[in-house]
């Protein structure tokens, strides 16, 4: 019984993925035409993505009715979720502020994210007691919630960059955009390589070393560029290692990890470099004749309300939440664990950008870039203080 | 105090920039908010005098002047950031893992991290969140936000409820959303106020200018939640005190009783039994992620515990007699809570040994018949055990958690017995020289290989033990107060904004110019439904994209 659940909870969820991933083309469809909501092409979009977004609660609901707690408990879960999050997020302001070149970005970002989290293990997994509490979903549901609208500030003010930044020469303006975009393709250099290399089979094994006599097994899924740091290859007829992971390099998995980047920056850099090949420009002034239309002053609007609506959220899930259940699950509400730091951090960080906004008049450009920079640190937190600065919350 | 009298009679204090009543620019201040080089005018704080514009003479004035910036706000916000960041990068020390070579803090950080671990450990970033400094960073931008939110209220309270509807003409036309209408009729007057009405305005008139508002509360969010994160501020404060915060630990076995530390002696604790609880491997739902994780998954850490509060006996010394007050299962995500004390699930350690029984028998005798027996209770093992029939067991050397060093060198890993090893002198009855056995789990070493006499261990006892945590923290109440009023605050000014339309006659038309705190795609709107159908012109944005 439970078991259909999930299965017809990953059914939702591809539909869901192929839904935004449909919505994105419509929502290409109206790039060139001056109308703005009251196209056909902007309509059938919404509302394949309103769909979708349907989709993918009922994926939520499914797989929770399947495993019996709220699916956020992993990183693939979470992960997810974020990016129904984003969409959500994306679907509040379409309807403020109409304007469907959101959609084009938006929705991208949200696959990505989604195809992203679908890399690392799907199982239902029991749930560990830390994480048997009410606070749980309460805390993460509303976290990603905050984050997803946050992001839809960093995806307006990456179109407005895209539209405004003169492409005409190389400058560091110019050149940091690119960088961003760039960081968005190695994203998809890691979708590339994990589905590559799965599709594959691809396994190798390594003997490691631990405290005391023990050997453990390592298993890679990727060709081993970096090998696991003082270990023995044990598979046979498959590529040699490059070099070893420094020993510095302390988290759990660390070769697996570091040979995992290595392969998304080459998958994701071979990628950028076809693309520029085919166009012999750069990314950004690829895109910047499509966003002809898009009206700046509104894109800062919706730049500058998305943090409006997100910085509130965000403290009620990521601080007030987090150390109510912190209070109750450690008997601490503030640990100072390197997820609390990060949280902090991004706190911060929004405040300042709201108040560089307020009494600096940072608005426009200055206000975009302080978007994109608040995205990395999300991101960042999602990521890289996730899997590699360990601490009571990694989970995956 | 110098006053400045506007042109439409108002007394303005020194230091004003528009004029509190009609708006008028007043010559002379305009490069206080930077209207001078800029067409709109600069409303953040509807050009009221500010203390820290105006005065700049006195020290304090400095100090002042100093600490209401927002950009030396932000700079700290930043600075703030950043050593918070820098603190994430290797664990604190209170992070050091368990399993690390060394908890030394002062061979943990370079041993594991190389030179980096090394300068991170030297420049006390591994106790980053409560050094002074960072401590004096998050004061300074407390008295920051006290200084600067001070400097900006009181003025702007003042001056939103003084405004008057009647406005200057500069006023309106340096507004970023403006439009003049040559002819308006007196119908289009009336579906203008209308309109307004509909739009939930609260509208004044003077002389038949017009000032519509609404969400002026919304003015107050910012101040709200900065007193928020004051009151936040000074709960840390209080927190630091042992008077509103104790926090102890405790390990205790299975069956022990035990002062709950920090209690003063008022309260006990018993261990009755501690449970660890796994998921079923076999759960048709979890099986792959259980056999993924090698087949263990827990479920639960439980410690069933029963808490007597001590009465004081009537002589000191004496036994305090104990009465029972809570029986109850403590679990992760389920502290145990009474009289403002609580205790936490924290940490367990399975299988110590409590005791180990021991029989001494002759090396060759093949039944191994005892001679005599002994238990040592390892709670607090005795140097000497004297057994029935004369012989004497001298415990020459205890290891707990018994190992071998890197020189194979018998040693222990903790003080506690979890692998328990023994170095024994058995004395025989008759007076003899007494012989050396060595004895651990696993092991029975006769270390001349000429021993009479064999040691054997016949039995053994073990228990589990659990680490619970003791808080007592009055000061969360406060921090709860700190962090509503911070939610009201932020709320309170983000999803409503403060929207102003002035509507001024003018030779048969109007001027109609508007202003919002933030959200103008939402006061354009607005406007829109208001002049609907009337020939009142839409406002212009005049808004200079500064790129
Ligand atoms: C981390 C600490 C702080 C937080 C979370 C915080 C939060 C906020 C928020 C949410 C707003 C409203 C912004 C908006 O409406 O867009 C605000 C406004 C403001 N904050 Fe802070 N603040 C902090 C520290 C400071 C500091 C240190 C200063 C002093 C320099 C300061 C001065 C101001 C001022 C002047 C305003 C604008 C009020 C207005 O113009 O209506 N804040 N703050």
């Amino acid at each position: 019984m439970s078991n259909n659940f999930i299965e017809l909870s990953s059914t939702l969820l591809y539909t869901a993925f192929f839904l935004y991933l449909i919505a994105t083309v419509f929502f290409s469809f109206t790039i060139g035409s001056k109308r703005k909501s009251d196209g056909k092409a902007a309509k059938i979009g919404i509302t394949l993505a309103i769909i979708g977004f349907l989709a993918q609660v009922s994926y939520f609901i499914t797989r929770w009715m399947g495993s019996g707690h709220a699916p956020v408990s992993n990183l693939f879960e979470f992960m997810t979720f974020f990016g129904m999050a984003i969409v959500l997020g994306f679907i509040i302001i379409y309807f403020i502020y109409k304007l469907p070149v959101l959609g084009l970005f938006a929705l991208p970002v949200a696959l990505i994210i989604i195809a992203y989290a679908s890399m690392f293990p799907t199982e239902v997994s029991p749930l560990i007691p830390s994480l048997q509490s009410h606070w749980l979903y309460i805390h993460v549901t509303t976290v990603s919630l905050a984050q997803g609208i946050l992001t839809i500030s960093f995806v307006a003010g990456l179109i407005y960059l895209i539209r405004q930044i003169d492409q005409t020469k190389l400058t560091r303006r110019s050149f940091s955009l690119e960088v961003i975009l760039y960081s968005l393709i190695l994203f998809v250099g890691f979708i590339l390589a994990s589905t590559l290399f799965s599709v594959m089979n691809y396994n190798v094994s390594f003997e490691q070393p631990t405290t005391g006599n023990n050997v453990v097994e390592v298993e890679y899924h990727m060709p081993a560029i970096a090998s696991p740091n003082d270990s023995t290859l044990i598979t046979k007829d498959v590529m040699n290692p490059w070099f070893e992971t420094p020993e510095w390099m302390h988290g759990a998995d660390a070769g697996r990890k570091l040979n995992t980047l290595i392969w998304s920056f080459i998958f994701g850099t071979g990628l950028y470099l076809l693309l520029f090949l085919v166009f012999r420009k750069r990314i950004g002034a690829v895109i910047q004749p499509l966003l002809k239309n898009a009206r700046p002053d509104l894109l800062d609007e919706i730049c500058y309300r998305a943090v409006a609506i997100g910085f509130p959220a965000f403290t009620l899930g990521g601080l007030i939440f987090a150390a109510i259940w912190a209070e109750e699950a450690w008997g601490r509400f503030w640990g100072w664990d390197p997820k609390e730091v990060w949280a902090l951090i991004t706190w911060f960080f929004y405040a300042a950008f709201l108040h560089l906004r307020l009494s600096r008049g940072w608005h426009g450009e200055k206000s975009a870039w302080l978007a994109a920079v608040g995205f990395a640190i999300i991101m960042f937190n999602l990521i890289v203080v996730n899997l590699v600065l360990a601490g009571l919350h990694s989970y995956a | 105090m110098k006053k400045i009298k506007c042109e439409c009679g108002h007394v303005n204090p020194e230091g004003t920039v528009l004029c509190e009543a009609c708006g008028k620019p007043i010559e002379g201040n305009q490069h206080i908010d930077g209207n001078d080089k800029k067409k709109l005018l600069n409303m953040r704080y509807d050009g009221t005098a500010r203390r820290s514009q105006t005065y700049n003479k006195s020290i304090v004035d400095k100090i002042w002047s100093f600490f209401s910036s927002v950009k030396v706000g932000v700079w700290l916000i930043v600075i703030a950031l950043v050593a918070s960041a820098i603190g994430s990068i290797f664990p604190q020390e209170m992070y050091i893992p368990q399993n690390a070579v060394s908890r030394d803090p002062a061979i943990f950080y370079e041993e594991r991290y190389g030179i980096f671990g090394l300068i991170f450990y030297q420049l006390g970033f591994h106790n980053l969140y409560s050094s002074w400094w960072y401590m004096i960073l998050i004061a300074l931008i407390g008295v920051s936000l006290v200084i600067c939110s001070l400097d900006r209220f009181v003025p702007l309270f003042k001056a939103l409820r003084k405004q008057r509807a009647k406005r200057h003409e500069t006023f309106l036309s340096r507004q970023r959303l403006f439009s003049e209408t040559e002819t308006v009729s007196s119908e289009d007057w009336a579906a203008l106020k209308e309109g307004l009405k509909k739009q939930r305005y609260k509208m004044t008139e003077e002389d038949g200018h017009l000032l519509a508002e609404k969400g002026r509360f919304s003015r107050w969010g910012p101040y709200v939640n900065h007193i928020g994160l004051i009151i936040i501020l000074l709960a840390a404060l209080l927190r630091t005190t042992p008077l509103f915060y104790m926090d102890e630990y405790v390990w205790i076995r299975e069956g022990e009783q035990l002062v709950l530390p920090g209690t003063d002696q008022e309260y006990y604790i018993k261990n009755k039994d501690f449970i660890i609880d796994n998921h079923d491997p076999n759960d048709t739902r979890f099986k792959e992620a259980i056999s993924k994780e090698g087949g263990e998954v827990p479920s639960n850490y439980q410690t069933d515990v029963i808490i007597y509060k001590a009465k004081q006996p009537e002589v000191t010394g004496a036994e305090p007699e104990l009465e029972k007050i809570i029986e109850d299962d403590i679990r992760m995500n389920k502290p145990v809570k009474f009289d403002g004390y609580a205790v936490y699930q924290q940490g367990y350690q399975l299988n110590e040994f409590t005791s180990m029984s021991f029989k001494v028998h002759k090396t060759d005798d093949p039944d191994e018949k005892a001679l005599g027996s002994f238990t040592i209770d390892l709670t607090s093992p005795k140097s000497e055990y004297k057994l029935e029939n004369g012989f004497r067991v001298e415990i020459n050397k205890y290891y707990p958690d018994y190992y071998l060093d890197d020189d194979g060198v018998p040693a222990s890993e903790t003080n506690y017995p979890r692998n328990p090893a023994f170095v024994m002198l058995v004395h025989p009855p008759n007076g003899e020289e007494p012989e050396i056995s060595f004895l651990g789990i696993g092991k029975n070493i006769d270390a001349t290989g000429e021993n009479d006499y064999n040691v054997g261990i016949t039995d053994f006892e073990m228990h589990d033990v659990s680490g619970l945590r003791i808080r007592r923290d009055y000061s969360l109440p406060y921090f709860m107060v700190g962090a509503v009023i911070f939610m009201i605050g932020v709320i309170q000014g983000m999803y409503w904004q403060h929207r102003r339309i002035w509507i001024r006659p003018k030779d048969g038309g109007i001027l109609l110019a508007a202003h919002t705190n933030k959200n103008w795609h939402g006061v354009k709107k607005d406007i829109e439904k208001v002049i609907a159908g009337t020939k009142v012109k839409m406002v212009s944005d005049q808004q200079e994209l500064d790129e």
